[in-house]
């Protein structure tokens, strides 16, 4: 007989709610505690698979079915050599689409015959097959790439680094370089390359020219290959003993996209520390939310008297301070999530960056905000419906 | 008209060494109007806690609206609270940062009550107290009488059958006083039980029955002149 109806979950969260309205800078600063800790977690998360997610455009986009061999050295020590027919045999490989080699030639480049020969600049001068390019996905910044016709002659393609080191920025018809005791013309410069990044500091001239002109012996140093990409592993297992059959363990092979993917992952220690910041920051901010609930529920004694003259009962007492810091800490929750992603989104458009939060950050931040609001409010809420209604009255 | 609404028997309440109330016996019946008197520290708001069931007494019983508290746990007495009691306080213990008629729909809070019947009731308290057009004001926009007619409101928007008020003109001035005090009795006449603390001898003296408390006792209870305890 003496009972009385529930409380609709609606006037569960308005009571629950009436304490913050009347004090919003504090309730504005105990969320922020929150919020910031929250932000600190989504971004660091968010800018980590952003980059993932710019990792992967960039491998879709480059390809992973890249595989490099290089003769290495023989047991003895000396460097090994690459038969010349090294890039037909490969090319014979079934699933292989495409081969395209270097090799290493002697001799230095300079930005012209006046300079003291021993400021090499650290740039290699390679002989390059006309496929090179399109194999490794190298593009080319200015200029034209070699043809059947340069390839012949004193022509040269600078990779990026290699331009830059020699200060030439643009190409001119008649921009030369000293190259081996002899001018060659310049008549391309590369973009960075991802995968092939040695041809980066490299000086490229034709097959030809090299052998004709700077007394290169025609032996391949690097071959390059691209194949079907569901058949990348079958032909990593045989590309060495098809390069050099007589000393197959003395070829080196690799996928330059791991290499890639690998430097990635080494960021992985650094995004843990920041995880790690961003929980003593949540910490910190649980702490403040909790902080500010014992003092609420001290200054509110007299509400807390009133409610229960009002018929309020001890769980509802309870309730109501629970629900009280769980919003607190849910609105820094909403508000570091959105600071988080707003924060990935500035990091990643300024990268170039794909945008990307899993939902998994997001979800996660929100709960623990949530668990964090109960935890704080367990004992301010505990003590509020402990209080004796005439003690909390006579506070007033 | 002859069944107790309160019954105090022989109900003491104790502080550690300090005894607030020593033995008292007391009745009140339905409908009834009656003041309790006293000097500061003789113990009314004591007695008006234990009526309330906001308070439980040291030894003796107490017994509200048929029920014997002692036999009630916090979910029924906070049922009796929400349904059979009203209170009225001297600071008036309004919520700042809401307007009358939703400080006066929190009255109705506790029963269950859906939200728009609550402020229907609400609206219809306020006009019972001629506050019909302050019902969008907030308490810091009101007069210190008409934060005491919203509180009143509160209090009788529940239709207690028990209205309880701890000295309700004790902060207002002496018309503001007159207005409560009136509503008081208009409440009284249509049938609530109304229980006033007044330190005003005049106020006390115009009311049918005076209780008169002093140390924890009543020394003086106009309605044993006329009635003899039965
Ligand atoms: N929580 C408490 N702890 C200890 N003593 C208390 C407590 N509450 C009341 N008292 C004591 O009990 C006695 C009666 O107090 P009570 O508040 O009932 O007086 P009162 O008649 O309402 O006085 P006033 O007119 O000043 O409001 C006082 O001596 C007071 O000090
Ligand atoms: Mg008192």
């Amino acid at each position: 007989m003496l009972k009385t109806g529930r409380m609709s979950p609606r006037d569960v969260l308005r009571t629950g709610a009436s304490g913050l309205r009347t004090r919003p800078l504090r309730v504005f600063l105990s969320a922020l505690g929150i919020a910031i800790g929250i932000a600190a977690m989504i971004g660091v998360v968010g800018i980590s698979t952003s980059s993932h997610a710019e990792l992967q455009r960039t491998l879709d986009r480059l390809g992973t079915n890249l595989l490099t061999a290089a003769p290495g050295q023989t047991f003895t020590g000396a460097e090994a050599k690459l038969p010349k027919s090294t890039v037909d045999m490969v090319r014979r490989i079934g699933p292989v689409e495409s081969a395209a080699s270097t090799g290493d030639v002697d001799g230095y480049v300079y930005r012209n015959d006046r300079i003291p020969p021993a400021e090499t600049g650290s740039i290699n001068v390679k002989a390059a097959d006309l496929g090179l390019l399109a194999t490794t996905g190298t593009q080319l910044a200015r200029g034209s790439w070699l043809n059947k016709a340069t390839a012949r002659y004193p022509a040269v393609v600078l990779g990026t680094g290699a331009a830059d080191r020699l200060g030439i920025g643009s190409i001119e018809s008649d921009t030369r370089v000293w190259l081996g005791g002899t001018w060659f013309t310049l008549v391309g410069i590369l973009d960075k390359s991802a995968l092939a990044p040695e041809l980066d500091d490299s000086a490229l001239v034709g097959w030809g020219a090299a052998e004709r002109i700077l007394g290169f012996d025609g032996h391949p140093t690097k071959i390059y290959t691209r194949t079907v990409e569901s058949a990348v592993e079958e032909v990593r297992d045989v590309l060495a003993a098809t390069a050099n059959p007589q000393a197959p363990t003395e070829v080196k092979v690799s996928r330059p996209s791991d290499a890639l993917a690998a430097k990635n992952a080494t960021d992985k220690a650094f995004t843990g520390l920041m995880l790690g910041l961003g929980a003593v920051a949540l910490l910190v901010g649980g702490v403040g939310v909790a902080n500010t609930m014992v003092i609420s529920v001290l200054e509110r004694r007299a509400e807390i008297g009133l409610r229960r003259s009002l018929g309020a009962r001890r769980n509802q007492i309870r309730t109501q301070f629970l629900v009280e810091s769980q919003l607190l800490a849910g609105l820094g929750g909403i508000g570091g999530v959105l600071l988080g992603i707003a924060v990935t989104a500035a990091y990643a458009l300024s990268q170039g960056w794909p945008v990307s939060v899993p939902v998994w950050a997001i979800a996660g931040g929100f709960g623990a905000t949530l668990s964090i609001g109960a935890l704080a409010g367990l004992y301010p809420a505990v003590r509020a419906s402990q209080l004796p209604p005439t003690e909390a009255l006579g506070a007033a | 008209m002859n069944r107790p609404v309160v019954r105090l028997d022989n109900v003491t309440r104790s502080y550690g060494e300090t005894t607030a109330l020593a033995g008292v016996s007391l009745t009140f019946h339905r409908g009834e109007l009656a003041a309790i008197v006293g000097p500061s520290g003789s113990g009314k708001s004591t007695m008006l806690n234990l009526i309330g069931t906001l308070d439980r007494p040291t030894s003796g019983t107490v017994e509200i609206d048929g029920h014997d508290i002692a036999t009630l746990g916090d979910q029924e007495l906070s049922a009796l609270r929400a349904m059979t009691i009203g209170f009225v306080f001297q600071q008036f213990h309004l919520a700042a940062g809401l307007s009358a008629l939703d400080n006066v729909a929190e009255g109705l809070l506790y029963t269950g009550t859906p939200l728009a019947e609550r402020r229907r009731a609400a609206r219809s308290a306020l006009e019972r107290v001629d506050l019909a057009r302050r019902i969008y004001h907030r308490p810091n926009e009101l007069s210190g009488g008409e934060r005491q007619r919203v509180a009143i409101a509160r209090a009788l928007v529940g239709s207690p059958r028990l209205l309880l008020a701890d000295e309700p003109t004790g902060a207002l001035d002496s018309r503001s006083g007159d207005t409560v005090m009136a509503l008081l009795r208009a409440l009284h006449a249509d049938g609530t039980t109304v229980v006033i603390i007044t330190h005003d001898r005049e106020v006390a003296a115009s009311l049918p029955r005076q209780v008169q408390v002093r140390d924890g006792r009543i020394v003086h209870d106009s309605s044993r002149d006329r009635v003899p305890a039965c």
